[in-house]
């Protein structure tokens, strides 16, 4: 007989009742103590300040475009002439390799109408910006065509050197073994001239 | 103590599992249905609270060196960085700093528990003498931690101690420009106590799980000293009255830790290793952490040369003699009676040899100048004397008070109303 | 017997006789809003001393572990809890990150950022993830701008010094004018708060053969700084005119400044230190009374 036996009945009684309050209550600090251990691995300050970024439209003149990094990544932004955005509006969805927007402001199943691909946050659609991850959604090289000078492509638009795949000028692929249009990033204008990345 | 297992597996998990590899057997016996003596006080929760702290300094420490960089350029901002960045980084950082001071008070009142009631004794040596090496274990352990965040305190500790290395014979400069990795305390330096304080806490766990198993062949002391005789009457099972009464004492300790951490949490600390470490300029005072301060005050006493040995190597050889003579405890006291609870004259030596360590305490952390110099070696004369002359005499000279015959006796004759107690009955 | 322990006791209790004069005044201990264990930053206070930080002592002391986005944080000095007027709905103001006010002040400073597309670094304004502005590009600049002395990093000074914010505080406001009997060099400005020797400092005719204080001579606490007193009437303009101008109010402001920046999750850790030592209590209380109705059969 071990010295364990002499122990209660089988029916709970109010001396139980002490011990799995007690048991309880341990456990939810046990949890409470669990939180900070996991949030610990969650980004910090110092990444979340680089989560976001801020780039000012004053300086990009009409029909140039300029490249910054938003997480690591490249991101292009491109200040449209009315000639490109009519080129771009008039491409039809079944002439498109992907039809999906790959916009991250609008529903997955959004299409790859020129609006839908320089529509920001606010659901507002600005033709002039377009705002383009710039890794190719081959395998992931960056294509050229945004500083003066470099290939666009023979869709105008970008033009990938590491397999060949063409971009038009609302960044949707075209010609080529990329599978996808290229992400549009999070973003919103956060005044007339600023837009905020991420 | 060892004992014929009790396990009943209750389900077909259980069946299946103690088939293949019987480790719910061995939790039970051990932890479970242990028989331990009913008679034990508030001094024999320290050993569940020690698991604890190990515990508490692996998990955070992981943590930690999550976000930790050990480069000498980089590693103080890296602690900073842990401090404001990181999500709740200051509470890790924090509850391992005051843990490893929390750990140290753990293991001090521990040992004292141990010198006090004669659990060094047969059957006990072994358990004791892994006890001294988990310890020593620990003094590395939290000696490369320190020098982690690279501060003034963190450097210039591991200068001065790294240089007393030199004061070996023979082959002290090159045991020393092998531990540095170059000329000085260094980068190369930092990058290995990093690694080493990663490894160490590991090492520590396996001698813990030593200690335990050595403990459960004899079993746990108790404060008679007196051993089990009567299972039945003597000891109850470890789980609950054990788990539940060691649980309560944990969480007290974690009341005190809780004050530190959140509302005192620099106060163990030195505001000196909150500059960055500067090679070329050397603080005031140089000082290890609060736990260190008794050996240091040894190491600074031997300030004469003894015969051939030089006053620096006398220093070292005090110092770690100190602890080495720890091994060497259950062999020198000669007392037949294990517990010193009746031993008076024992209790009076005890006594002082406590007010002894925390004195050294006090002079470590004091300049070695003028009058303290005489204090630490009359301090450290006295340490030495307990276990080398004090207690090989007592054992031969005292006259101890009278023992219990039994561990229930004992208990029943601290419930004894007057009058005496009726006669039990023989039935159970 | 006796004796043996008298002369013990009479050793143990002693203390050694330090050099003269090796010490320095204790720092006057003053009350700070963020002492004690409900203790919280004074909000204006610390603007004023974020002020006070950029207008007198940022030219030569940097705080390199502070980036523009911890001046917006919670319990910092610029923190919004909701944007102000005329803010769209986009904008979170809680978020250091996007704290306008935040912006406009890293957007004051230039920042080195590059290389760029042809190799070269430029300018630009800052924003809030840049960290703070450096004083000098390095150490031996910011020696040679300063008579041979470093400015030391002003990130953690509160933490390191004993009773960080009192020092600090009695230093900013114990500048005096040294005594007659101490002949100061140019670029020496004597405190009696700071740790030094002012023995060393005596004028000749104050000591003896052996360099020593002679009979009778005070040798004045404290030491001398390569610092002169930062703080002066009227040095920083506050916008709110019923806080006085005075070295008094500036050296309070830039200490409570300069002890949150040292420890800029003071709030939270006293707040999550009260919930958990309540919880602690709760559940020892818990324990205690499981632990004795277990025990309550057994004879112990």
């Amino acid at each position: 007989m071990s010295a364990s036996d002499s122990h209660e009945g089988a029916e709970p009684t109010r001396r139980d009742f002490i011990h799995i309050m007690t048991a309880t209550v341990a456990g939810v600090g046990a949890v409470g103590t669990i939180v900070p251990m996991v949030d610990q691995m969650n980004p910090d300050a110092s990444v979340r300040a680089l989560s976001t970024k801020e780039v000012d439209l004053s300086g990009i003149e009409r029909g140039q475009a300029i490249k910054v990094m938003w997480q690591g990544k490249p991101v292009f932004v491109r200040h449209r002439t009315e000639e490109e955005i009519r080129d771009a509006e008039a491409v039809q969805l079944s002439a498109l390799k992907d039809d999906l927007a790959r916009n991250a402001n609008l529903a997955s199943k959004a299409e790859a109408t020129d609006a839908d691909r320089v529509t920001a946050a606010d659901g507002k659609a600005r033709p002039e910006w377009l705002v383009l991850v710039g890794v190719c959604t081959h395998l992931g090289c960056i294509p050229l065509g945004t500083a003066q000078g470099e290939v666009r492509g023979d869709f105008n638009g970008w033009f990938c050197p590491c397999h060949g795949s063409h971009y038009d000028l609302a960044g949707r692929v075209r010609k080529g073994p990329a599978p996808e249009n290229l992400q549009v990033p999070p973003y919103q204008f956060v005044s007339d001239t600023t837009i905020r990345i991420g | 103590m060892a004992h014929e297992s009790t396990y009943r597996p209750g389900t077909a998990f259980e069946r299946w599992i103690d088939r293949r590899m019987p480790i719910l057997r061995l939790a039970h016996d051990s932890f479970v249905d242990f028989p331990t003596p009913k008679n034990l006080n508030y001094w024999w929760t320290f050993g569940g609270i020690l698991a604890l702290c190990l515990v508490i300094q692996i998990i955070t420490g992981v943590i930690l060196a999550m976000h930790y960089t050990p480069e000498a350029s980089l590693a103080f901002d890296s602690v900073e960085h842990i401090m404001r960045d990181v999500n709740y980084g200051w509470l890790m950082r924090y509850v391992h700093s005051n843990g490893a001071s929390m750990f140290f008070i753990a293991v001090y009142i521990h040992m004292f528990r141990g010198l006090y009631y004669g659990s060094y004794k047969e059957p006990r040596e072994m358990l004791w003498i892994l006890g001294v090496i988990i310890f020593l274990l620990m003094i590395a352990t939290a000696f490369m931690g320190y020098v982690l965040p690279w501060g003034q305190m963190s450097f210039w500790g591991a200068t001065v101690i790294t240089n007393i290395l030199a004061a070996i014979p023979l082959v002290g400069e090159s045991v020393q420009q092998l531990l540095w990795g170059g000329p000085s305390v260094a980068n190369p330096t930092l990058n290995r106590f990093f690694s080493l304080h990663y490894l160490l806490p590991f090492a520590i766990f396996g001698v813990v799980i030593l200690h335990i198993w050595a403990l459960h062949i004899p079993g746990n002391n108790n404060p008679t000293g007196v051993p089990v005789k009567d299972v039945k009457k003597d000891t109850v099972p470890f789980h609950p009255y054990y788990t539940v009464k060691d649980s309560f004492a944990v969480v007290v300790f974690l009341v005190l830790f809780a004050v530190f951490v959140f509302y005192y949490p620099n106060a163990l600390g030195h505001p000196d290793n909150y500059i960055v470490a500067n090679p070329l300029s050397t603080p005031a005072h140089i000082v290890p952490e609060w736990y260190f301060l008794p050996f240091y005050a040894i190491l600074r006493a031997i300030t004469f040369n003894f015969f051939f040995i030089p006053a620096k190597l006398g220093g070292v050889i005090a110092m770690f003699g100190s602890i080495f003579v720890l091994f060497l405890l259950p062999w020198l006291d000669t007392s037949r009676v294990r517990s010193m609870r009746y031993r008076p004259a024992a209790q009076l030596w005890f006594a002082i040899f406590v007010v002894v360590c925390l004195w050294l305490g006090y002079l470590g952390s004091q300049p070695a100048e003028g009058i303290y110099v005489v204090q630490a070696q009359i301090a450290t004369a006295y340490y030495f004397a307990f276990f080398l002359i004090i207690l090989p005499l007592l054992g031969v000279l005292e006259k101890p008070r009278p023992m219990p015959k039994s561990i229930s006796e004992s208990v029943l004759k601290a419930a004894e109303p007057p009058g005496g107690i009726p006669q039990p009955s023989p039935a159970e | 017997m006796r004796k043996t322990f008298a002369l013990i006791a009479a050793i143990a209790l002693a203390e050694p006789a330090f050099a003269e004069g090796a010490e320095k005044l204790h720092p006057k201990e003053e009350h700070w809003s963020f002492d004690g264990p409900f203790g919280k930053y004074d909000r204006d206070a610390l603007q004023r001393g974020y002020q006070v930080y950029r207008q007198v002592c940022a030219s030569c002391h940097g705080m390199d572990q502070l980036s523009f986005r911890n001046l917006g944080q919670k319990s910092g000095p610029f923190h919004l809890e909701r944007c102000p007027e005329g803010f769209t709905d986009n904008i979170d103001c809680s978020n250091p990150n996007e704290n306008p006010i935040v912006k406009k002040i890293a957007s004051e400073f230039q920042v080195q950022d590059g290389p760029d597309d042809t190799g070269d670094m430029f300018d630009r304004p800052g924003i809030p993830a840049d960290r703070f502005k450096k004083p000098y590009p390095n150490e031996p600049m910011a020696r040679l701008a300063n008579n041979g002395a470093l400015p030391p990093d002003l990130s953690l000074i509160i933490k390191a010094r004993g009773n960080g914010a009192n020092y600090a505080y009695s230093l900013l406001t114990g500048f005096a004018p040294a005594p007659d009997t101490v002949a100061l060099a140019s670029g020496q400005y004597y405190n009696p708060y700071f740790a030094g020797d002012m023995s060393q400092l005596l004028k000749p005719e104050y000591r003896d053969e052996d360099g020593k204080p002679r009979e009778g001579v005070e040798v004045p606490p404290g030491g001398v700084l390569a610092m002169a007193p930062p703080l002066s009437e009227g040095i920083v303009d506050y916008a709110d005119p019923a806080t006085p101008e005075t070295v008094d109010q500036y050296a309070k402001d830039v200490v409570q400044f300069l002890a949150w920046a040292a420890e800029p999750k003071m709030e939270q850790r006293k707040k999550l230190g009260f919930m958990t030592v309540a919880y602690l209590l709760i559940l020892s209380g818990l324990l205690y009374w499981s632990y004795r109705s277990i025990w309550s059969k057994v004879e112990h």
